[in-house]
């Protein structure tokens, strides 16, 4: 029992440990993104990196949920004879929420845990030591391009993601539910309100920060060689996938209690 | 050849005078969690000056240029490096510090997504505002201070252990630093190649007038660059001869053992010690 006790405060110090570096490595990255030196090409190429390096993803993932969402909700939709309201579902839906979030969980598995392994194979490696050994420090260097990438192209990809959603619904809509361009359009729309466009653009851009500072933390804490690398990767993913989840969840409700 | 002063380092000092201290260490304690890694280190290493630790793998080598370059803190004790208190100072107070220094990694830690040119300039690049003809000068001539300049632009995956270390030399020697610290540089290479390091070592410290702190456990290679120098001769070619009297004696052995400091001397002390340990060391 005494040993639980132990294993549980050891825990939670270590917990408490890892939050008080992440808080720590955020605000040296927010305040480094005002101050020189600033590495403005490294800021071009994350986004080139983060950004069109995850258009494929996005498109495949936007598309096809767009298109199994009309599937369903088509006949669901049937059993009221409301057929001709899909539009408005799938664009509620997606603009909302299913385009933030899954854009979200996408970038988390594929650029979460690509800097994860890229941080944490240069700590292993000692690269990192070798760049403050070279005047450079990493926060400026290697967190602050990511972080400003990832703030940038995480609602960029989010509107990519909602408008081939929508046309995949479309698709499925014209093809399948034998339900006319016209009408479609119209009723994606009429499901809008102005406040969920707001919604739908600003949750993205904490969920892109959550995802690259997570996969910065994780990296730059990296110990134990390959074997750590592997870990750290999977950690970032978790974390930030999990992380996304609830931020989007606290985000939401302010703005709700903000924009409603 | 006379060793340079701080003073002429432009650097704010107050010991600025010729051979002064570049690195001070005063009864610099260390431990991480239960585990004491220095006790009581102190040590001086002057200007134009070699000095050489040895000891055991784990004995805490590493750790003491690490503490050096301010990437670790001492629990206790002070640590003076180019006259500034390393250990006081934060992050961005130490970046100037570093501008005057390099290291020599043990593996190298060569940037690997980057060509042996882009490593070398590195920081040229992107901490200096010279303009991009010079430091592509400074590369090309530092590589060839190295014998490397035909591998400008290989990544260093394509490159031998032996130039991999070369490189990470040039790498720490590109922007003229003071003070150069070698971590294990010969560590894991065979002979002939670690005699081609080494060269570049005792290069280094006599025609560049860097002051040389050398980490390692292999004693033929701390020998050789203690009891050579390098010199120019008529054509301008470099030459590699043993050194005279007093140069050996610019070049100190510090053997760490366990933490403490067991052993601070000239080669020829080492060679004579009576002590159980070093004479085991030795052998």
């Amino acid at each position: 029992m005494n040993g639980m006790r132990i294993w549980f405060i050891e825990w939670i110090k270590k917990a408490l440990l890892e939050v008080q570096e992440y808080v720590r490595m955020c605000v040296a990255a927010g305040t480094a993104m005002f101050s020189r030196p600033f590495y403005f090409r490294d800021v071009i190429e994350q986004i080139d990196v983060i950004g069109l390096g995850s258009l494929t993803v996005v498109l495949l993932t936007g598309f096809f949920t767009g298109a199994v969402l009309a599937l369903q909700s088509g006949m669901t939709l049937d059993q009221f004879g409301a057929r001709p309201f899909v539009g408005r579902l799938i664009s509620a839906s997606m603009i909302k929420e299913l385009g933030p979030v899954l854009t979200a969980l996408m970038l988390a598995g594929r650029v979460g845990s690509g800097i994860a392994a890229e941080l944490g194979s240069m700590v292993v490696t000692e690269q990192i030591s070798a760049l403050r050994a070279l005047g450079t420090d990493p926060i400026r260097k290697l967190v602050v391009p990511r972080v400003l990438a990832g703030f940038i192209m995480c609602p960029i990809l989010t509107v990519v993601s909602d408008t081939v959603g929508m046309l995949g619904g479309w698709i499925v809509a014209l093809t399948q539910l034998r339900v006319s361009s016209g009408v479609y359009w119209s009723a994606v729309v009429e499901g809008l309100f102005i406040q969920d466009v707001y919604m739908g653009i600003i949750k993205p851009f904490f969920l892109g920060i959550v995802i690259v500072t997570i996969g910065c933390h994780v990296g730059l804490r990296t110990s134990g060689g390959t074997q750590g690398v592997g870990r750290a990767t999977t950690n970032a993913v978790v974390a930030a996938s999990v992380l996304v989840l609830i931020v989007d969840f606290f985000v939401t409700r302010l703005l709700i209690s903000i924009l409603f | 050849m006379r060793a340079k002063s701080l003073a002429e380092f432009g650097l704010p000092v107050e010991l600025a005078e010729a051979h002064a201290p570049v690195v001070l260490f005063d009864k610099v304690n260390l431990s991480f969690d239960e585990k004491v890694i220095l006790r009581d280190v102190t040590f001086s290493v002057r200007a134009g000056h070699t000095k050489i630790f040895l000891g055991a793998s784990g004995a805490g080598k590493s750790t003491i240029l690490k503490l050096m370059l301010g990437l670790l803190k001492p629990d206790s004790g002070t640590i003076w490096v180019l006259g500034h208190r390393v250990d006081l100072m934060d992050e961005a107070q130490l970046m100037r510090v570093r501008h005057h220094m390099g290291m020599v990694f043990q593996d190298g830690a060569l940037f690997d997504s980057f060509t042996v040119g882009e490593n070398v300039g590195y920081k040229l690049y992107e901490e200096t505002i010279l303009p991009l003809e010079e430091v592509r000068q400074r590369v090309d001539e530092v590589l060839g201070f190295v014998g490397l300049a035909a591998h400008v632009d290989k990544l260093p995956s394509a490159l031998s252990g032996g130039q991999r270390r070369r490189v990470a030399i040039a790498r720490a020697m590109a922007a003229r630093p003071t003070l150069l610290l070698y971590d294990e540089a010969t560590t894991g290479l065979d002979p002939m190649t670690a005699l081609t390091v080494d060269a570049e070592i005792v290069k280094l410290r006599d025609l560049e007038q860097v002051t040389s702190v050398l980490v390692t456990h292999q004693l033929r290679d701390a020998f050789y660059v203690a009891t050579h120098e390098a010199r120019r001769n008529a054509a301008g070619k470099i030459e590699i001869f043993e050194a005279a009297e007093q140069k050996i004696e610019e070049a100190d052995f510090l053997m760490i053992r366990e933490g403490w400091v067991a052993f601070e001397g000239h080669a020829s002390d080492l060679r004579t010690s009576k002590d159980p340990y070093l004479k085991a060391f030795l052998s």
